[in-house]
């Protein structure tokens, strides 16, 4: 009996000061935390893409709640929704984001840019750009080994096997900008969505001069300048033999892609475009 | 007992099927493409401009930093244009096009066949001549050799040594040189004795090439005693130069460091010979021995071979590309560069050129690591390849640095030896060239 009383009395003694042990411990190392860093966790997509610049979303929530200032956090994720909703639960004020999409500008396919050379090493943009300029005689252009797709943890991006170029989803892509980084080109884009998810861009990177650029493929930039002498808006810059289309300042009037003698200048999800015969024929009707 | 590196190393078949191909002179080309970009370092500034008339060993471009090297015409004729070309892996590089009207040498370089044997210049004379010359290791890397013979302040050099392991496969330049002209090559060795002040020097020749050793031990021991020949055992890469200093001295050159640090100064046999050439020749370099080789060509040939001649010219030589060859490579079939532009020129260290066919080159289908480590008992810098190719698919560079991926030498025997066809090298080479940028970028202490 003796036994049993001592082991209980032991036991619950030892308990008692451990416990206390464990208490005060506790409150000499308390970790305050802002309870508000849950909120704003909660809110976040829980995409853990990095696309905001920060380690994941629970950094993410953090720095949102220790900065003073929101418009200079972004969630492209969750984009404008997200941000007000934050800004909402912390009592501030952000102004809304023009949403942005990646943008591949490239367009050399098989047929507009003939392959040179046979790659037959380690499938990787990485490694392959590490070893030579390309398999084609565009040193500029997409190499097609797919590291933009593997990156993207969204499956927003996919390698087209007809063209060998990736090809973007607008609905899937969230533009966190994991393909811009992993593309050793630097090919990828993020550009604002546009008015009625309507842009258009230069589809092409290439420095080279024009008949070199050409040569290699047949839908280069040559950098002949028609683009900025034919826009209205001063949106058009050329550097390096190349066009460059300022998505700011773009008001979508499409002068420069019909202006193009190569068609390096693309226009994405406007409506067809009709002859002009038929169209002044449907003018005639009206 | 022939000597030889401890750790790692591979046996690959020697295929050394040009060895008995003397050198000949490569026909004159009609246009020459020099490229600026031959050596390590800084590119070379072009002296000449468009409508100049050259001759043959003419300054036309000046080195440009401390690191760089000249560049002579090696041929002559009038300066069509100075552009931007590409190089064999596409790169563009700036190149003087000469288009070729007949052939004019300098005058004050000696034609004679006349071996010169007394060495006039001093020292400090020696190293000013060699950089005057353009001169450049002719092993692969195109170091300028005049840095390369001053060590830097606080270092002092004991051994000269001379590399004429020539481990690659295939290649026989070395083998040619080292048979054909053995005595310019060993008052080479002498010249750069001189120039770096050590006593003695050793002379590395690999054990399958018994003529060569016999050649050359004959002559040095007749009048130059202090070149030791050291024959070593067969083994891949016992030319590269970490390995062929442990091999031959047993000093090991710690990482990230130089052969000086050990005080040890490695030069190939091309550059003895060069350094001939240019101190007692008063030739700059401009052209160099180049074995055009390959089991589907007919004829196997050693060229002397001017810079600047494009490899579509070569295969015209050689009478036309063979029908099933598919791939060009710059060099041996371990470590040489897949050559993907036949526009391309070649340079003052272009080594070999290497025709293989569709069943020599293909790789096989990559499947799981199964833990065998082949790959580390091949690696002769002793490495862990099968986990460097994982954390470098992983991205961690930082854990890359700790597992030394920035010594890797390249050499390929990791994926030589993987019998699950993993990719290795390709990995590791890219993730070496990250860390190698990342430690370079870093504040010095």
């Amino acid at each position: 009996m003796n036994t049993i009383i001592f082991t209980i009395v032991s036991l619950s003694v030892l308990g008692l000061v451990l416990s206390l042990i464990l208490y005060l411990v506790s409150q000499k190392f308390k970790v305050v935390e802002d309870p508000r860093i849950d909120g704003v966790q909660e809110l976040l997509p829980a995409a853990n893409c990095g696309g905001c610049g920060y380690a994941g979303c629970r950094a993410f929530a953090e720095a949102c709640v220790k900065a003073e200032d929101l418009d200079k956090m972004y969630c492209p994720v969750g984009g404008n929704s997200v941000m007000q909703n934050v800004a909402g639960y912390l009592g501030v004020k952000v102004a809304d984001k023009a949403p942005q999409i990646a943008v591949v500008r490239c367009n050399g396919t098989c047929d507009n840019r003939p392959k040179t050379s046979n790659y037959d090493g380690y499938s990787s943009c990485a490694v392959m750009a590490n070893l030579f300029a390309g398999d084609t005689d565009c040193r500029y252009g997409c190499l097609g080994q797919g590291d933009c797709e593997l990156s993207c943890k969204f499956d927003a991006i996919k390698m087209d096997p007809k063209t060998g170029l990736p090809e973007v989803d607008e609905e899937k892509c969230t533009a966190c900008g994991a393909c811009v980084k992993a593309c050793p080109k630097m090919i990828i884009e993020l550009r604002n969505k546009g008015l009625k998810n309507r842009r258009i861009f230069v589809s092409c990177i290439n420095k080279d001069k024009g008949g070199v650029a050409k040569k290699a493929c047949v839908v280069a930039c040559i950098g002949c300048t028609k683009c900025q002498k034919v826009c209205p808006y001063d949106a058009i810059t050329m550097s390096n033999n190349l066009a460059y289309i300022d998505y700011n300042k773009c008001k979508l009037c499409r002068k420069c892609v019909i202006e193009c003698p190569t068609r390096a200048i693309w226009e994405v999800n406007f409506p067809v475009r009709l002859p002009r015969a038929e169209k002044a024929q449907i003018i005639d009707q009206k | 007992m022939s000597k030889t590196f401890s750790l790692g190393g591979i046996h690959p078949h020697d295929n050394k099927i040009s060895a008995t191909a003397s050198i000949e002179n490569f026909p004159l080309v009609d246009t020459a493409y020099i490229s600026m970009s031959q050596h390590l370092g800084a590119p070379a500034e072009p002296v000449v401009a468009k409508g100049d008339t050259v001759k043959v060993g003419q300054l036309i471009a000046k080195s440009s930093g401390f690191i760089s090297a000249n560049i002579h015409s090696s041929v002559s004729g009038v300066v069509s244009s100075v552009e931007l070309l590409p190089d064999l892996s596409g790169t563009m590089v700036q190149h003087i096009v000469i288009k070729v009207e007949g052939d004019v040498w300098m005058d004050n370089i000696d034609r004679s066949e006349e071996i010169v044997s007394e060495i006039k210049l001093s020292g400090p004379e020696i190293i000013a001549k060699i950089a005057e010359c353009g001169v450049v290791g002719l092993g692969g890397a195109a170091f300028p050799t005049n840095i390369k013979l001053s060590p830097p302040a606080g270092k002092t050099a004991e051994y000269l040594i001379i590399n004429g392991a020539e481990c690659e496969p295939y290649l026989t330049s070395d083998y040619r040189i080292m048979v054909e002209s053995p005595e310019q090559i060993l008052i080479g060795t002498k010249i750069m004795m001189k120039a770096l002040n050590v006593k003695s020097a050793y002379f590395g020749v690999e054990d399958n090439k018994p003529k060569a050793i016999k050649l050359l031990k004959k002559i040095a021991g007749k009048s130059y005693q202090d070149i030791k020949i050291v024959s070593l055992t067969k083994r891949y890469p016992q030319g590269g130069e970490k390995q062929m200093i442990e091999a031959i001295t047993g000093r090991q050159v710690p990482s990230m460091g130089l052969p000086i640090d050990v005080g040890v100064v490695v030069q190939n046999v091309g550059t003895a010979l060069a350094v001939y050439e240019a101190v007692q020749k008063n030739k700059p370099l401009f052209d160099g021995i180049v074995t055009i080789t390959g089991k589907c060509m007919k004829e196997q040939r050693n060229f002397r071979l001017r810079v600047g001649t494009t490899f579509d010219i070569m295969m015209y030589a050689i009478g036309g590309l063979p029908k099933d060859a598919v791939k060009l490579i710059s060099g041996g079939p371990m470590m040489g560069k897949a050559v993907c532009r036949m526009d391309a020129a070649s340079v003052k260290s272009t080594s070999a050129l290497l025709l293989l066919t569709e069943e020599e080159t293909k790789r096989g289908v990559e499947s799981n690591c199964i833990r065998c480590a082949k790959c580390v008992d091949a690696c002769p810098m002793g490495l862990e390849p099968y986990l460097l190719n994982r954390l470098s698919r992983a991205g961690r560079i930082e854990d890359l640095e700790e597992h030394m991926v920035h010594d890797c030498i390249e050499c390929g025997c990791c994926i030589y030896t993987c019998p699950s066809n993993i990719p290795l090298l390709d990995t590791i080479r890219l993730s070496k060239a990250q860390v190698i940028k990342i430690i370079r970028s870093r504040p010095k202490k």
